[in-house]
């Protein structure tokens, strides 16, 4: 497990097991604040201090906290960090803070930030687990910028509030509503699926470590 | 803490399977730490926590308190037309008072904003309301002349419309300035607005647009004849020798607050 | 209409946790497959949610107002509690229902619908009574985004679907279409009013 080099460990992260787009972890706030462009990056920035944060401090502690108690010394972290960034955010950033609104303090329950404390900052050193994190986050902002992105344009013709489109433009206002939110996610996904399921057919010996989603289709085919 | 006892038993059943599993080179000694340790660990742990939360509260809150005026500030400057300064009033038991009695339940008064002209003259109140709207509740605030029972102006504060439709109640000037001097009771119409009582709807958006008609009626019916029958004890008052000094003040200093707008007030 | 039947409606249909404010999803695509499971899964979170709006009530009026700070680590450890308790209470009294639960209930601390329930009824500053019609009112209107979910799910499972679609992507489609049937629901409190 420590034998990958610090790039791998962030790589993979963004890419392979993409939080969002292959481990379909933390949906809430991807479907949820990403009507904009702007209060996707506030997200993703406010989740990746919270993830980086936490991953660091459990892997310094990791070898006081007792195994019993580890959950819940990782969420009182957690909700430490969280409390701090939503704090730190109404008093730096109001507007961002009033638009994202109860999101912040859900970061607490985004099962990606407890997953990779977890998973790996328990179980690793501190620097490859600050990698670890900052590679998840970025994976993480990647997922929220595609949908952001998508639904500003589409939805109110503008990207990080400058109009972009013609004005001839008549915005989808479906796409910045919540139906909006599960139809571009659900797009995205079936893209994705598309596009690794050509690379398949290409090399057919090489099987695609990760499928999107198909993580699960081993299990399921013997259940 | 109440976290300990719980996570305790819970952790019970991970024992076997966590236990050494989480550290390298643990050579697989399974110890069971005391009770006391597993407390003891959570305990220190919140502590810490809390210190770092309380510290970093302390840093934040008056930012955020500081934030929250200044958004009041300007809400009420824009519904009452930029009055020099404006000062906090409560409505409680259908009476005006200048300020609650100490450890009065602030639950049961809700507060109103008098605004007032450089000659210490009275503009308005700025009312706050709220009501469900289409998809949630709607806060808006509203300046009212008790005198000429008109509405001044109209802010929504907070909605979560459907954007593109009802959320023009936030943004469609058109129909915000249509509150602009509108007499209560309001009354919503489909485009021309005919009388002084008559205000055009948003088309597209009919139920928000009735739902910030009727916070605005709704509150009037509620703290209008209240504010009428103060509206002129209040004005005076600021003439007397009592309500002078603080009016004196207002110009010098108490607050950041009186002195920007009142020079805005005269060269916008 | 009363005001607690309102705020029933409201959080069932209107202002429904999954489909119109996005949160509780992970079970909403996690455990949507058969429509009993839906079922147990939708029952096990209203029982927690409802526990926690009593919770949580108690909390604000008695142990906030002296740490306000601390509201999101007091509810957190309160839910994760709850849970715990509902585990070890369900699992002494009746195994049956403990098998039937199973898995779910300790997947219910993360779950961020329980957690928004708590932020929320203090947001709207709801007392105990409002609390308890907003809690059974959220957890229904969850059990029935769920059971809808399942029963599309069970019916598309055996439809020739682009392979593209299997899994995430078609079921993102369907919680597209059930989200825009419940904007429906929207403005069904000032039409009436």
């Amino acid at each position: 497990m420590s034998e990958k080099s610090g790039g791998d460990i962030f790589l993979r992260g963004v890419w392979e097991e993409n939080p969002v787009l292959i481990q379909i972890l933390g949906l809430c706030p991807t479907l949820a604040v990403t009507n904009t462009v702007e209060n996707a990056v506030a997200m993703a920035l406010a989740t990746a201090f919270v993830l980086v944060g936490s991953s660091g401090l459990v892997s310094l502690v990791r070898r006081i906290i007792p195994d019993q108690v580890r959950i819940s010394a990782y969420i009182l972290i957690i909700a430490t960090f969280v409390t701090v960034v939503d704090l730190l955010m109404a008093a730096v950033a109001p507007s961002a803070s009033k638009a994202l609104g109860p999101f912040v303090p859900l970061i607490v329950v985004n099962c990606m930030i407890l997953g990779r404390a977890e998973a790996f900052a328990s179980k690793n050193p501190f620097f490859p687990s600050i990698l670890d994190a900052a590679g998840t986050s970025s994976g993480f902002a990647v997922a929220l910028l595609m949908m952001g992105g998508v639904r500003e344009l589409l939805g109110s013709g503008s990207l990080l509030g400058l109009h972009v489109l013609p004005g001839s433009w008549e915005p989808w206002v479906i796409m910045i509503l919540p139906p909006g939110g599960f139809l571009t996610l659900g797009v995205i996904l079936m893209g994705l699926s598309w596009w690794w399921r050509r690379g398949q057919k290409a090399d057919e010996t090489a099987r695609p470590r990760r499928w999107p989603h198909g993580v699960r289709e081993p299990e399921e085919r013997a259940a | 803490m109440s976290g300990g006892g719980p996570a305790g038993t819970g952790g019970g059943a991970e024992a076997g399977t966590g236990g050494g599993a989480g550290r390298e080179g643990g050579g697989g000694m399974p110890v069971q730490p005391s009770s006391s340790r597993l407390v003891g660990t959570l305990g220190l742990l919140s502590v810490v926590a809390g210190v770092a939360i309380v510290l970093v509260h302390a840093w934040a809150q008056p930012r955020i308190e500081a934030h929250q005026r200044e958004e009041l500030r300007l809400a009420i400057e824009e519904v009452l037309g930029e009055p020099q300064r404006y000062e906090t009033r409560w409505i409680r038991d259908g009476r005006l008072l200048d300020s609650l009695p100490a450890g009065a339940d602030s639950s049961a008064a809700s507060p109103v904003y008098a605004g007032f002209a450089a000659n210490g003259r009275l503009v308005g109140y700025a009312i706050p309301g709220q009501k469900a709207g289409y998809q949630d509740v709607v806060r808006l605030i509203f300046g009212y002349d008790p005198d000429a029972g008109k509405v001044l102006g109209m802010k929504v504060l907070e909605s979560k419309e459907t954007p593109g439709l009802g959320a023009k109640i936030t943004s469609d000037s058109a129909f915000i300035h249509g509150f602009d001097g509108v007499e209560a009771p309001i009354e919503g119409v489909k485009h021309p607005a005919r009388d002084a009582h008559q205000v055009d709807m948003i088309t597209g958006a009919t139920i928000s647009s009735t739902t910030v008609i009727s916070i605005i009626n709704d509150r009037l019916e509620a703290v209008g004849p209240v504010l009428s029958k103060a509206g002129t004890r209040t004005a005076t008052a600021a003439g007397s020798p009592g309500a002078d000094a603080p009016r004196t003040a207002a110009a010098a200093g108490p607050g950041p607050r009186a002195a920007g707008p009142g020079q805005g007030g005269g060269e916008r | 209409m009363g005001d607690l039947t309102r705020i029933f409606v409201a959080a069932a249909l209107v202002n429904n946790f999954v489909l119109a404010y996005f949160v509780g999803l992970c079970p909403f695509f996690g455990v949507s497959k058969e429509v009993p499971t839906a079922l147990r899964m939708g029952g096990a979170v209203t029982f927690v949610m409802v526990l926690t709006a009593a919770a949580v009530s108690f909390l604000n009026a008695y142990v906030l107002p002296v740490a306000p700070y601390l509201r999101l680590i007091s509810y957190i450890v309160v839910i994760a509690s709850l849970v715990q308790i509902v585990e070890m209470v369900v699992r002494k009294v009746s195994p049956a229902l403990f098998r039937a639960l199973g898995i779910f209930l300790p997947l219910i601390t993360t779950n961020c619908a329980i957690l928004y329930l708590a932020l929320f009824q203090y947001a709207r500053g709801y007392d105990f009574l409002e609390g308890m019609a907003f809690s059974f009112g959220a957890g229904a209107g969850f059990t029935l985004a769920l059971v809808l979910m399942a029963s599309i799910r069970q019916r598309s499972e055996t439809a020739s679907v682009p392979a593209i679609a299997r899994e995430m992507g078609l079921a993102m489609i369907i919680a597209a279409s059930l989200s825009l049937a419940f904007m429906g629901f929207a403005g069904l409190f000032s039409s009436v009013a």
